[in-house]
């Protein structure tokens, strides 16, 4: 497949805007601001695309949930919060080629008729909040931004808010209150952002990858890009590979890789010959893990719905042999603990619970019932929370209890670990 | 009290926002790099004054979110190794433990000379060059023993 999303990084100076417009970027907005917006969202309801940020919800359908009332003001937030364990895609594109982010959030924008747009970046991304601060400015220098552009009419201004470290932000209404200035704690929903978002106005929250595509399917149509991978969740996908392979990275791909092209053909393999595949994670930590009997699944939103796993963020995590489950599970486990955000009884109180039985037994200390209560308290927390963090964390420690269940009891039976 | 030019990049990102409780994070953001790396009372009395917050509403925003380190001093250069699974397949511990010996520190810790503070952080987006760590806002990937102690002695 050729390459959209990850075209221009690795070509010199690419983040400048002088490279970008070079290589045709910002032909898609000089189009797009021809057609009428209604005809725009048509486009990329057609194109198939789902949302990258994990839900994998149709991108068309959301923007047309937006009121199409001139007087009142809207909003276009991007997530760049990226804080799925196991995913650095939107930091790819934002430190190498921000203006395709910046030209795909113009051409929403004017979909939507937002007419301000910020940029929601994780904290720790501090390289990356300077580029695209400078790439902003060289985009009101070159009249994209701003007051009328291209003679259009559309005026658009964009902004980037910086977090300051905090995985709940993702969440889009927790995301929401950040900009406003509380603490990033999840709302309610109902009301949904299309009609109550920012600042109680209409808005469209995307991920950066979801609004990195928007140009393509303008310049290239929607039939081109529906036609790419599995029919109900096509187009080209960044696939964030880490862990035992020998060439982590990102891949682009189109929709629908599986794990077993992924770590053997296009990363060269495990990362030591003499270790096996022992588990993947398809879709950052709160997806549940794959076993190697899985290995051809396609990773698209529906393949991996039908396994009980997630496509989630495309973070995929190679685990050889001498991986631990008991520490794995501790591990992913005490993140979410950590990044509870305290709003709901379950999971603020639930998470911790969960963390010290697990470090109790990776550390070896472990007592006779705890997988049993591990199990329990999996089913107090799961469905019962106010947002879908704690059904993560669940999510995820059940997958690794359903299929390596024997080393959690070994870790109980024996006090130490039968992998490492 | 702020600075003059802390005030005007203040001035300048209340722009961003319909209503001045939004600059908030920003505002914390300028002090805190401006003042070594935390922040005090003080400094948020202040904010909320500028930002017409109730001081107990800056305070609630500044101890939510990770980064802002709120009444705890850090050393001149932050290091945050990240110990999230990615980066724990590839040695994590064994790169902290390294640190801790180097550095005769625990994570959590501050040199006594008030150089460095060793704190750990989940994944920071970085890991397909795991393990790596974030020392004040730049990254360092793809660590081994030797790699760490050249980065150390490069920042005394
Ligand atoms: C706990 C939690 C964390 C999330 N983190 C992110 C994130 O870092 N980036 C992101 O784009 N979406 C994240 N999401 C999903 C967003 O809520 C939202 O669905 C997404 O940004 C919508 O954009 P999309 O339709 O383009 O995917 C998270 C959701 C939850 C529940
Ligand atoms: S599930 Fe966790 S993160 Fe979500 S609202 Fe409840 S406490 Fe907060
Ligand atoms: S797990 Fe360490 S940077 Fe992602």
């Amino acid at each position: 497949m050729e390459s959209v999303l990850l075209k221009n990084i690795g070509k010199p100076d690419a983040h400048r805007i002088e490279n970008y417009v070079r290589n045709g970027g910002y032909r898609a907005l000089a189009a797009a601001l021809k057609l009428a917006p209604e005809h725009i969202i048509q486009m990329v309801k057609d194109s198939g695309l789902r949302g990258r940020g994990g839900a994998g919800f149709s991108t068309g359908l959301k923007w047309s949930f937006i009121p199409k009332d001139p007087t009142v003001a809207k909003y276009l937030c991007c997530n760049a919060d990226e804080g799925e364990p196991g995913t650095f895609k939107d930091r790819g594109i934002m430190d190498n080629d921000p203006h395709l982010l910046i030209e795909g959030m113009i051409i929403s924008s004017y979909a939507i008729g937002a007419s301000n747009a910020y940029i929601y970046i994780r904290g720790e991304f501090v390289f990356g909040a300077r580029r695209l601060e400078a790439a902003i400015k060289e985009a009101y220098e070159r009249g994209y931004l701003g007051g009328d552009i291209l003679g259009s009419g559309f005026n658009l201004d964009m902004y980037v808010h910086r977090g300051f470290g905090a995985y709940i932000c993702g969440e889009e209404t927790a995301l929401l209150e950040s900009i406003e200035g509380y603490r990033a704690q999840p709302r309610k929903k109902p009301p949904f952002p299309a009609l109550s978002g920012l600042y109680g106005k209409p808005t469209v929250i995307n991920n950066v990858e979801t609004l990195s595509c928007i140009p393509a399917i303008i310049e290239k149509g929607p039939e081109w890009f529906a036609g790419i991978g599995p029919a109900k969740s096509p187009g080209p996908k960044i696939y964030c590979v880490s862990g035992h392979v020998k060439k982590p990275g990102l891949y682009e791909l189109a929709m629908g890789a599986t794990a077993r092209d992924i770590i053997f053909n296009h990363c060269g393999g495990m990362l030591r010959d003499d270790r096996a595949l022992k588990a993947v994670i398809p879709g950052g930590v709160s997806a549940p893990l794959l076993t190697p009997k899985d290995l051809d699944t396609p990773l698209d939103f529906d393949s991996l719905a039908a396994k009980g796993s997630m496509l989630g963020s495309g973070a995929v995590i190679v685990m050889d042999s001498s991986t631990c489950m008991v520490k794995t599970a501790y591990i992913i486990n005490r993140f979410f603990s950590h990044e509870s955000c305290g709003k709901c009884t379950p999971c603020r109180d639930g998470t911790p619970w969960l963390t010290k039985i697990l470090r109790r037994l990776e550390h070896g200390e472990g007592r006779a019932g705890d997988v049993e209560m591990l199990e329990s308290l999996c089913d107090n927390i799961f469905g019962r929370t106010f947002c879908p963090l704690g059904d993560g964390a669940v999510m995820a420690l059940r997958g690794a209890l359903k299929n390596f269940r024997e080393e959690f009891q070994y870790h109980v039976d024996h006090k130490r670990c039968m992998a490492c | 009290m702020l600075t003059e030019n802390e005030k005007k990049e203040l001035q300048a990102a209340l722009k961003k926002y319909p209503n001045r409780r939004s600059a908030v994070m920003d505002a914390l953001r300028i002090v805190q790099n401006g003042r070594g790396g935390h922040i005090v009372k003080e400094d948020m009395l202040e904010i909320a004054s500028i930002l017409e917050m109730q001081p107990a509403e800056v305070n609630a925003a500044a101890t939510f979110y990770t980064m802002y380190n709120v009444n705890k001093p850090v050393g001149k250069h932050h290091i945050q190794v990240c110990r999230n699974i990615s980066c724990s397949l590839m040695g994590a511990e064994h790169i902290i433990k390294h640190l801790e010996r180097t550095l005769d520190i625990k994570t959590g810790q501050t040199t006594p000379d008030k150089k460095f503070t060793l704190s750990t952080v989940e994944c920071l987006g970085s890991c397909a060059t795991a393990p790596m760590m974030q020392i004040n806002d730049d990254y360092y990937e793809n660590l081994t023993d030797q790699k760490v102690d050249e980065i150390l002695k490069n920042l005394k």
